[in-house]
């Protein structure tokens, strides 16, 4: 076709002709793009420098005067005991979930994928906290948790036990809150595991076998771990973002008291109850540059699918 | 033995997901329980009392159940309608179309890909806050209009539609609109009906922001409602309480069970959660 046409006319007209046509597809293209570059400026562009120029003030919302403080926000952050509290709540916070929501979710995916039958019904029992409302059911664990009234406690008494103040004892709050957040996760973290498993070929198991792996263990560190490497990477990258993001629970469970703010909680208290603005914006940078460290490992894994 | 070690598997798993599924079991029971049987912890499960209808009536009244509901719809159809009718296009010209800048813009998506709604929230609850828009759906919807994961997705799933298609659709007088939306966005059903499930139940569940912008009752979406209503009824009546939260669960549940393979596709999808 093209070919044809190049031999009828002489080459300059061909491209002129090509070039209009290419000019006309590129303002296209620019309509196409258009709606989604001008949200992109207006929900991320611009937020974010307007965050960099907040922190760096002592902007509160509604103040009639606003200073330029330089780092002030940032130094008083780090000598902020509610801040520093909030930080080390969240790292105890993900030092829990992440161990945890990875391992358990492992064991459970490796036995969900043998089962013939019943895998449908497992799958769907274990993933049913992923698309519950996290804040209906943290009422429903304050519930269960309840010193006098809730079956957790009552079965600790059946056993002979003390009960224990799961949601009243300051150590035990981050704890329990860990423990909800493992719940949460973890069908979650099973099916992006099941997912890796179906990955790895089957005759890596048959010459595993014939090589003397005979053990379900060893087959399992030979090929099943090595294999599920870059899933469980993912696995770990996802989970400590989403710890990272703790804030749901607190809300509902705690509301920060008893010290139990998280860095989102914190966050959100100094941004939106206290309108501290130029100083929580200095918070969110922070917070901002711990998700970004940790989203280091998933573009990495985006970046290998796309194709530029 | 060999039974034994059958069975072990089946047995491991049945303890976990009776943990799992416990807190689920336990708000059912106790939403048609009579609060006269609150000190009961057996988990058996039919009471005494049969006392659904005043336990659900008495959510219902206490605080507009219906009304956070109807907003949850409201705004997840709201979000879901624009954020489609903005990512398209824009997965289309990348994946399809030559301009220049095109780099650069996947890049940038890719990149605001790793930034949180949370980092966000300050500067665009400001500049809300300016325009006297709080207290609005529009304020509750905006922030989440562009999704960079839809366009991220649909630029995947696009990128393997034939072009002999496009360019003989193009032949025969079809607009680049028509191609788009009728062409190469049929080819990625899938996709948009993952990308439907993950942005719903995404924004039915989402506390964060609505917490931020909305302090009239009247807007709150479920999952902020049931943080009123929890702090209304705070401990007073647990019947009542359960049943707020069984029937603020119950579509998100209700849908994954009847669609769980979409769901769990369209949830696993992605970390960006």
């Amino acid at each position: 076709m093209t070919v044809a046409l190049d031999m009828d006319v002489p080459a300059d007209v061909t491209r002129t002709r090509r070039s209009t046509t290419e000019r006309r597809m590129m303002w296209r293209a620019f309509l196409f793009v258009a709606p989604a570059c001008l949200l992109l400026a207006a929900i991320y562009i611009i937020p974010i420098l307007v965050l960099a120029v907040f922190s760096v003030t002592d902007y509160q919302l509604g103040a009639l005067s606003t200073r330029f403080i330089g780092f002030d926000n940032f130094t008083h952050a780090f000598s902020d005991a509610v801040f520093l509290r909030s930080l080390k709540n969240t790292v105890i916070y993900a030092v829990i979930v992440i161990p945890l929501g990875v391992f358990l979710a492992l064991g459970v995916a490796l036995l969900v994928y043998n089962r013939k039958r019943s895998r449908a019904f497992w799958e769907a029992a274990y993933f049913l906290p992923v698309t519950a409302t996290l804040v209906a059911m943290a009422t429903v664990w304050q519930f269960l948790l309840h010193p006098s009234i809730g079956p957790v406690n009552a079965a600790i008494k059946w056993f002979g036990f003390e009960p224990v103040s799961f949601l009243s004892n300051p150590v035990l709050l981050i704890p329990t809150m860990a423990m909800i957040g493992v719940w949460q996760v973890l069908g979650f973290n099973m099916v992006l595991f099941l997912a890796g498993l179906t990955a790895i070929p089957k005759d890596l198991y048959e010459a595993a076998r014939l090589d003397g792996a005979k053990s379900p263990i060893d087959r399992f560190l030979t090929v099943t771990w090595p294999m599920l490497g870059p899933t469980t990477l993912f696995v770990v990258v996802t989970t400590s973002i989403s710890a990272f993001k703790v804030f749901e629970t607190v809300a509902v469970l705690t509301k920060g008291r008893f010290g139990s703010e998280t860095l989102l909680f914190d966050l959100y208290l100094e941004g939106f109850e206290y309108s501290n603005t130029g100083y929580a914006a200095a918070l969110t940078l922070i917070f901002l540059v711990i998700i970004l460290i940790l989203s280091i490992g998933q573009t990495v894994h985006l970046d290998r699918k796309v194709h530029y | 033995m060999a039974r034994l070690r059958a069975l072990l598997p089946n047995i491991i798993l049945a303890s976990g997901a009776f943990v799992v599924l416990l807190p689920f079991y336990w708000m059912f029971l106790t939403s048609i329980r009579s609060p006269a049987e609150i000190f009961d912890v057996s988990l058996w499960p039919i009471p005494k009392v049969f006392d659904a209808g005043e336990n659900y009536a008495r959510a219902a009244n206490q605080v507009p159940m219906a009304r956070f509901m109807l907003n949850g719809v409201i705004v997840c159809l709201g979000i879901l309608i624009v954020q489609v009718l903005t990512a398209v296009p824009a997965a289309y010209a990348l994946a399809k179309l030559k301009f220049p800048g095109r780099k650069l813009l996947l890049t940038l998506v890719i990149a605001a890909l790793c930034v949180p709604i949370q980092a966000l929230a300050l500067p665009l609850f400001v500049g809300l806050a300016k325009l006297e828009l709080l207290n609005s759906y529009f304020a509750m919807m905006a922030p989440f209009f562009l999704s960079v994961f839809a366009i991220f997705l649909f630029h995947q799933s696009f990128r393997s539609y034939p072009d002999e298609i496009i360019e003989a659709a193009r032949m025969d007088g079809f607009s680049e609109m028509e191609i788009c939306w009728g062409l190469v966005l049929r080819g990625s059903l899938p996709s948009l009906a993952a990308f439907s499930v993950f942005s719903v139940v995404a924004h039915w569940n989402d506390l964060y922001w609505p917490m931020i912008v909305v302090t009239d009752i009247n807007l709150a979406p479920p999952p902020l409602g049931m943080l009123f209503f929890s702090d209304v009824e705070s401990g007073a009546n647990y019947g009542a309480l359960m049943a707020g939260a069984a029937i603020i669960t119950a579509p998100m549940l209700v849908c994954f069970l009847l669609a769980r393979r979409h769901f769990i596709a369209g949830i696993t999808m992605t970390g960006v959660k």
